[in-house]
């Protein structure tokens, strides 16, 4: 290797236009994501939120534009090199049934490990650590169809960690999870990129949450990207309305102080 | 704000294998052992040698077991010899080489589909490519080479007609079980066409191949047999670590590298492969690929079956109902066909029955 690019898991799309069959769901979309941070992507229902996610992970190719990590287009990357660097979460992972949950976390090694190395000390070290990170080290030998939904959450997000790649794309991991388990979810998630300059891009229905979560928002309209940054910037009554076509309020939380969305009330039961 | 420190963490803080995988570790190579899969290898092996050896001894000229064991070392008595090596080998061999043939299959089409139900001989593979040898011995005459030809025709054919009809964006197992009922049929009803065309004497050839039989295997089927296993058997081999994530799904397996649509097409190629050449040899044995791989899910207690044990446990189970078809009537000799689907038809109804979810069961 002769490049000298910092690999600080720098993400960014150019003219990224992505879509099923005839219809584009994402047109000449260009954006960047901040190395190193926590990035959520919200937007309306058929915003595009998922098909970005996908696009930016490979699993759909661009009809045209590029996705570019640390600078080279990851269309030119060998997939096994891609999955050193790059890993996913789809939104509802498929697992067989019955399959432990060791078994399970440590095929997150698969990109690491070759035919004649199976398991190496590294994938040893790597699958205890993203056990112990996301607290599942007790259930090593359960299987995960006898885990609760907001545990098998934390498996999934374990095999991608065991995975070790530079940035980490989650597509909703709190859907399905009850409000203390999205919460639980999420502190998790806001630890990854402490430890270990992770950068983490996922997409999040629950625009408080992505307030308080994220350190940078991307708001998502039509398969464009309708305002980026800070969520103290993209966060306001105005973006709300063209984004989410919602009327609100927004005040600052009263714990943390990123924006508080509060839906204009049309049915006023108290006084 | 997390809530779980992560400090230093030994790898041998947890134990993150399974309690039944061990890692080898030689020079720079490290493989991965499962102890009980291996233990069941060999079990099954050694049941199947047993069985196999007892075989060789039973039939209108009997051979007491020391003068099989002699015979197989090359010595003995030349006549017990002959009847040993030439007569009554090739059809244990071609026994236990179709059983682990179509076992193989099954365990690569229900893991691949993520589905119990979806074997070679549910979904139609094993109906076509008895259409294919019927077409083949009724009006082609029927030579091995032939006969192999037509079963490999048929087989893909069906194989592809299946995989067309049920594909919508992706292929799910239940879709290709309901797709594969019809494809059996329409097979079906080309081979009954063909036999009442057929000559009397070819047809009835044809419907004893039809059950699934063993009786007078020559060394030529082994070999159909054996080929096929040298082909499909590195296959799977070099590919079972990718069957690993692709049971995980097509975005995940592709976000942990590796393309899923060439790895599927690879597995389930030489699952028809196998398929279509076991029946070509011996007929559409049934339920050997349903039940072999299910046996060894349940004695691994384990999510998925293992490839090798499952290839044991189908050369074991087709060994040994070959023996029980030769002596449960003696004289009388039934195909194996009839024994397996006698003792398989029930595990289908059973697997029917707890299948408890859409594209979910077992």
């Amino acid at each position: 290797m002769t490049q000298n690019i910092a690999q600080t898991g720098a993400l960014s799309a150019r003219g990224l236009t992505v879509g099923y069959g005839d219809r584009d769901v994402l047109r000449s979309l260009a954006l960047d994501v901040e190395p190193g941070r926590v990035t959520a992507i919200v937007g309306a229902n058929a915003s595009g939120k998922s098909t970005l996610l996908r696009g930016l992970a490979r699993i759909m190719r661009p009809k045209a534009g590029s996705v570019l990590l640390d600078g080279v287009d990851i269309a030119r990357m060998p997939a096994a090199q891609l999955a050193l660097r790059l890993g996913m979460l789809p939104q509802q992972p498929v697992a067989p049934e019955g399959i432990s949950v060791a078994d399970l976390v440590g095929r997150g090694r698969h990109p690491h490990q070759r035919w004649f190395r199976q398991w190496s000390p590294a994938d040893q070290a790597a699958v205890a650590a993203a056990m112990h990170a996301t607290g599942i080290g007790h259930l090593a030998h359960r299987p995960i169809d006898a885990l609760s939904g907001g545990q098998r959450q934390r498996v999934w997000i374990a095999l991608a960690l065991a995975q070790d790649p530079d940035v980490l794309l989650l597509d909703e991991p709190t859907s399905f999870l009850d409000l203390s388990h999205q919460v639980d979810v999420l502190d998790l998630v806001a630890s990854l990129g402490e430890e270990r300059d992770r950068t983490v891009v996922l997409v999040l229905h629950d625009l408080n949450l992505a307030c308080r979560y994220a350190d940078r928002l991307i708001a998502m309209r039509e398969g464009e990207v309708h305002a980026s940054g800070a969520p103290s910037e993209v966060v306001t009554a105005e973006t709300v309305r063209e984004v989410f076509g919602l009327d609100c309020e927004v005040v600052p939380d009263p714990l943390t102080s990123s924006p508080l969305v509060l839906p204009a009330a049309r049915h006023r039961r108290h006084r | 704000m997390a809530v779980h420190k992560t400090g230093p963490v030994r790898g041998d803080r947890y134990q993150v294998l399974p309690p039944d995988v061990r890692a080898v570790r030689a020079g720079g190579a490290a493989l991965l052992l499962h102890v009980r899969a291996l233990v069941l290898v060999c079990l099954f092996s050694a049941a199947a040698l047993a069985a196999g050896v007892v075989s060789l001894g039973m039939g209108d000229y009997p051979v007491p077991l020391g003068e099989v064991v002699l015979a197989l070392a090359g010595g003995g008595d030349p006549i017990s010899a002959h009847v040993v090596t030439e007569m009554r080998l090739p059809r244990v061999a071609s026994g236990a080489g179709v059983g682990a043939a179509f076992a193989l299959a099954g365990a690569v089409f229900q893991r691949v589909v993520r589905n119990p139900l979806v074997s070679p001989d549910v979904i139609g593979i094993n109906a076509g490519a008895s259409a294919g040898a019927v077409l083949a011995i009724t009006v082609l005459g029927g030579s091995t080479m032939f006969t192999v030809a037509g079963a490999l025709i048929g087989a893909f054919a069906s194989a592809a007609l299946c995989y067309l009809v049920a594909y919508q964006g992706g292929v799910s197992g239940y879709r290709l079980v309901l797709v594969g009922i019809g494809v059996t049929a329409l097979s079906s009803a080309l081979t009954s066409y063909l036999l009442t065309r057929a000559e009397l004497h070819d047809a009835q050839r044809a419907s004893i191949w039809l059950t699934g039989s063993l009786a007078n295997r020559s060394w030529s089927h082994a070999g159909v047999i054996a080929g096929a296993l040298l082909v499909s058997v590195p296959v799977a081999v070099i590919l079972a670590r990718r069957l690993r994530l692709l049971e995980l799904g097509d975005d995940m397996a592709r976000t942990l590298g590796i393309g899923p649509d060439g790895a599927r097409s690879a597995l389930l190629g030489s699952g028809v492969v196998l398929a279509a050449l076991a029946t070509a040899a011996a007929g559409p044995i049934a339920f050997v690929a349903l039940v072999a791989p299910q046996i060894v899910r349940r004695l691994l207690n384990e999510s998925t079956a293992g490839l090798a044990a499952s290839a044991a446990c189908g050369a074991m189970l087709t060994v040994a109902a070959d023996l029980a078809a030769r002596s449960l009537f003696a004289p009388i000799e039934l195909p194996v066909g009839v024994l397996t689907a006698v003792a398989g038809a029930p595990f289908l109804l059973v697997l029917l029955a707890r299948a408890n979810r859409i594209g979910r069961s077992g």
